[in-house]
């Protein structure tokens, strides 16, 4: 595939991802802070991004498999999660992280795990895009040619 | 630290390029602010170093609390400002906040994914500066700099109010910029201060003048003593000359002790809880907010610090205020309320302004008052105010005023709502302006009102709780529940706040107020209010205008206090104008809030009131909401003068007074409200 074609292809698959959701204004400006200083910003943050938040889900797995849920430590991991995904901007994944923490003050059980399905899943669908959208760059990169800019427009 | 004369932020180690000749530092500034970013998560601080660095300043990030507090004490003046996030594993983000004022006194800015009233209110209580919303955006980090002016600025200006005749020679001023050029003064100022045994008062005087302001370092054992002392003559007797005496520090002056004990009371009321609020509000109600809040002291400057000496309002009645003014709809329940919260609200002071100015009017025209920043809160008594204002429509300017610009008569602190830092974006020196003219002159008057700020501070409140000036009003009122919060509904909530994230935080206050109003029902109240509005109006053009300038007034209010919230007054000064301008009988508001808009509307030049009667009257109709998308309103207050408006509402007022009844305000007059 030639660069052009790969720019396009890269162009629309993000346009696709706001349109649904997944990412937000935020991501934007992850992408805006990225220069010649720092060509792998992007990637840097969002690798962090992934470790934390799988390193969180876990401990959220754990805070909620206990027979007596400490639902203030759920609430702070949740928290946290939220923190960093809307800092990427993870829009989906910050979502489920509001409702979680809604239950999560409900003190319900069954809810709060099933919170956790949800953002589990946000999560890894999220990942599973950025990962993608990572990687056409990477291409692009790679066959020499530039990474265009994500224009907003709607 | 480089030793060159330069700006005391330059960089210690890698300082740019810039740095090396003190002036060029200075032209540069604020680059190289060294800035000291805390907060555990990881990605987040990655990137806040990375917007920080892509703002020129110098970063230390550090995912620790306790690590970024023994690198602040290794380096006492290493730093510029300190961010940090508020939930924290090691130690609570606020816990830091107070030790780095009490030692170090560097601005410090809360951050957290958290905008919940009462964190965000805590933040202003335990002294933040700014309080940031996650995301951030870089927008938002462009302007932290002004925190580190604005608490040099207001160091000195503590220096000058705490009545330091002796400190005339000191030249704060000179000092100030002193400052910015004599980073190596300052260190050897306060080495010097620190060894000198046997140098008097006297001598430091001497040094300091010719130094910038020395910034005394509260060590622990220093806060110790001064602790000891207070004990020792018991808090209320605790005066600074005497604590000075008994500490018996050389080379510790009035003036530090006296800044020191205003934090300490501050943070005392911090830990006893809120129980206070009402009775201190209004005295108290500027002080802690000078303390505070940057903005707010310069504001009133010399009324808050005299309030915060005399009393630090309660850090809970601020909180509260701040609390109702940020939104919390707090059930309003009756429009009486709103009304007295509103003249409470004024006597703070500053970002309360709005509140002080409804405390002026309330004085004078209890109804008049709450109009000003609410006056779609404050609805039926405000309504009913207006009616009974005879009092002058200047009473009513006050209560204009209060929202922000309250020019006539409150003060032109009103409009100054300066917004304690709280929001960067919304302080930024713009506009707020009016509060703080409003809590000189308001907290005294105010006082007596001590009516339910919360209906009044709402409206005022929310708009200029924005800020953490805000606690001033919520002193003032403990009940205030500060208009803020309750305009629950109002449409204004929607303020588009187009504020940063950080102001997102403050927005809701705004909103508040328009909830308040539709609380109020039937009252001036946002919602409500236009119903009435709409059909007493007879709007002519002219009201409108002067409605619309009323409307602005609100917003201006609000935008004033919270400057940064811009986005957020004009979407309640829409609203809010609304019900001024309506009310024919309100025209007395209107002007009143016109006018006040003038003052605010300069400053925050919010007042979106998009001109235009039809403007008005779709706002009207529409739920404040939309005013928000109009967010840059248009201050009508330049096409009016205000013996204008007063001529003009006057005129209609006597057209009006049937719509009164309308209103049933009867009951408003704020010896009615009952609190």
């Amino acid at each position: 595939m030639e660069v052009g074609q790969m720019q396009r292809r890269l162009v629309d698959y993000t346009k696709t991802l706001f349109m649904e959701g997944f990412l937000d204004a935020q991501f934007l400006q992850l992408q805006q802070l990225q220069d010649e200083s720092n060509p792998d910003f992007v990637v840097e943050v969002v690798s962090l991004f992934f470790d934390d938040s799988e390193k969180l889900l876990n401990d959220l797995s754990m805070a909620l498999d206990q027979p007596n849920v400490d639902f203030k430590k759920v609430d702070a991991h949740v928290h946290q999660l939220k923190g960093s995904s809307s800092s990427i901007g993870a829009q989906r994944v910050k979502n489920a992280c509001i409702a979680f923490r809604n239950f999560c003050e409900e003190q319900n059980i069954d809810a709060t795990l099933r919170c956790l399905q949800q953002v589990k899943h946000e999560y890894y669908l999220v990942k599973n895009k950025l990962e993608t959208l990572l990687r056409l760059e990477q291409q692009i990169v790679a066959a020499g040619g530039s990474i265009p800019a994500t224009e907003m427009g709607f | 630290m480089n030793s060159s004369s330069g700006k005391t932020y330059m960089s210690t180690s890698n300082s740019s390029a810039g740095w090396k000749a003190g002036d060029a530092a200075a032209d540069q500034f604020p680059v190289g602010l060294r800035v000291l970013v805390v907060d555990d998560d990881p990605t987040c601080l990655m990137i806040l170093e990375k917007m920080l660095r892509t703002c020129l300043y110098e970063v230390t990030k550090c995912n620790r609390a306790e690590t970024a507090l023994s690198m602040l004490r290794e380096n006492k003046s290493g730093f510029d400002v300190v961010i940090s996030d508020v939930h924290m594993p090691d130690m609570d983000g606020f816990k830091l906040l107070e030790h780095i004022g009490l030692e170090m006194d560097l601005p410090v800015i809360m951050m957290s994914a958290d905008d919940g009233k009462h964190v965000v209110m805590k933040g202003v209580t335990h002294g933040a500066c700014d309080y940031l919303i996650k995301p951030v955006r870089i927008e938002a980090l462009k302007n932290i700099w002004q925190h580190v002016v604005r608490k040099r600025k207001n160091e000195w200006k503590d220096f000058e109010q705490s009545g330091s005749v002796e400190e005339g020679d000191r030249q704060l001023k000179q000092s100030e910029e002193a400052d910015y050029s004599s980073s190596a003064n300052e260190g050897n100022w306060k080495s010097s201060k620190r060894r000198k045994d046997d140098e008097d008062e006297t001598d430091d005087r001497d040094d300091t003048s010719s130094l910038k302001k020395p910034r005394v370092v509260w060590s622990v054992e220093l806060h110790q003593q001064f602790v000891a002392a207070v004990n020792q003559l018991g808090i209320d007797k605790a005066v600074p000359k005497k604590i000075l005496e008994l500490m018996n520090v050389p080379g510790l002056t009035r003036e530090n002790v006296a800044s020191h004990l205003q934090k300490y009371r501050l943070y005392l009321r911090r830990l006893s809880g809120v129980s206070q609020h009402p009775s201190n509000l209004n005295n108290s109600f500027m002080s802690p907010q000078e303390a505070t809040f940057g903005p707010l002291s310069s504001l009133n400057g010399l009324d808050l610090q005299t309030l915060a000496a005399t009393g630090q309002l309660p850090a809970q009645s601020l909180v509260t205020l701040q609390a109702a003014g940020l939104g919390r709809p707090t059930g309003k329940s009756g429009i009486p309320m709103p009304l007295v919260d509103q003249r409470n609200i004024f006597s703070f002071e500053n970002p309360k302004l709005r509140f002080g100015d409804g405390q002026q009017h309330v004085n004078n025209n209890k109804q008049m008052n709450l109009l000003h920043g609410i006056p779609t809160t404050m609805e039926p008594k405000q309504l009913a105010g207006l009616h009974h204002g005879a009092q002058s429509m200047g009473n009513m300017n006050m209560q204009v005023a209060s929202h922000g610009s309250q020019s006539s008569q409150n003060n032109p602190l009103l409009m100054q709502m300066a917004q304690p830092q709280v929001r960067g974006q919304m302080l930024n020196d713009t506009s707020l302006g009016h509060p703080p003219r409003l809590l000189s002159p308001m907290g005294q008057p105010i006082l007596s009102n001590g009516i339910a700020a919360n209906v009044s501070t709402r409206n005022g409140i929310q708009e200029n709780i924005r800020a953490p000036s805000y606690n001033p009003v919520s002193q003032t009122s403990s009940m205030l529940n500060f208009p803020m919060n309750h305009a629950a509904e109002l449409p204004g909530n929607s303020f588009p706040l187009g504020s940063t994230p950080g102001i997102s935080s403050l927005t809701p206050k705004v909103a508040f107020q328009e909830d308040v109003n539709s609380d109020i029902k039937g009252s001036v109240g946002f919602l409500p209010s236009y119903d009435i509005f709409n059909d007493l109006n007879q709007h002519k053009p002219q009201n409108w205008e002067l409605q619309n300038v009323g409307m602005t007034l609100d917003a201006s209010q609000h935008s004033n206090s919270l400057q940064g919230n811009l986005n957020h007054a004009q979407s309640v000064l829409v609203q809010q104008g609304f019900p001024s301008g309506q009310v024919n009988g309100q025209n007395r508001s209107a002007t009143v809030v016109s006018k006040a808009m003038f003052s605010s509307g300069d400053s925050t030049g919010h007042v979106n009131v998009q001109n235009g009667n039809q403007h008005l009257n779709s706002l009207l109709v529409d739920s404040t909401v939309r005013i928000k998308s109009e967010t840059p309103t248009i201050l009508y207050p330049d096409d009016f003068g205000q013996e204008d408006l007063m001529s003009a509402l006057l005129k209609q007022q006597d057209a009006i007074a049937p719509a009164e009844h309308e209103f049933d305000f009867d009951g408003y007059s704020l010896d009615n409200i009952p609190v």
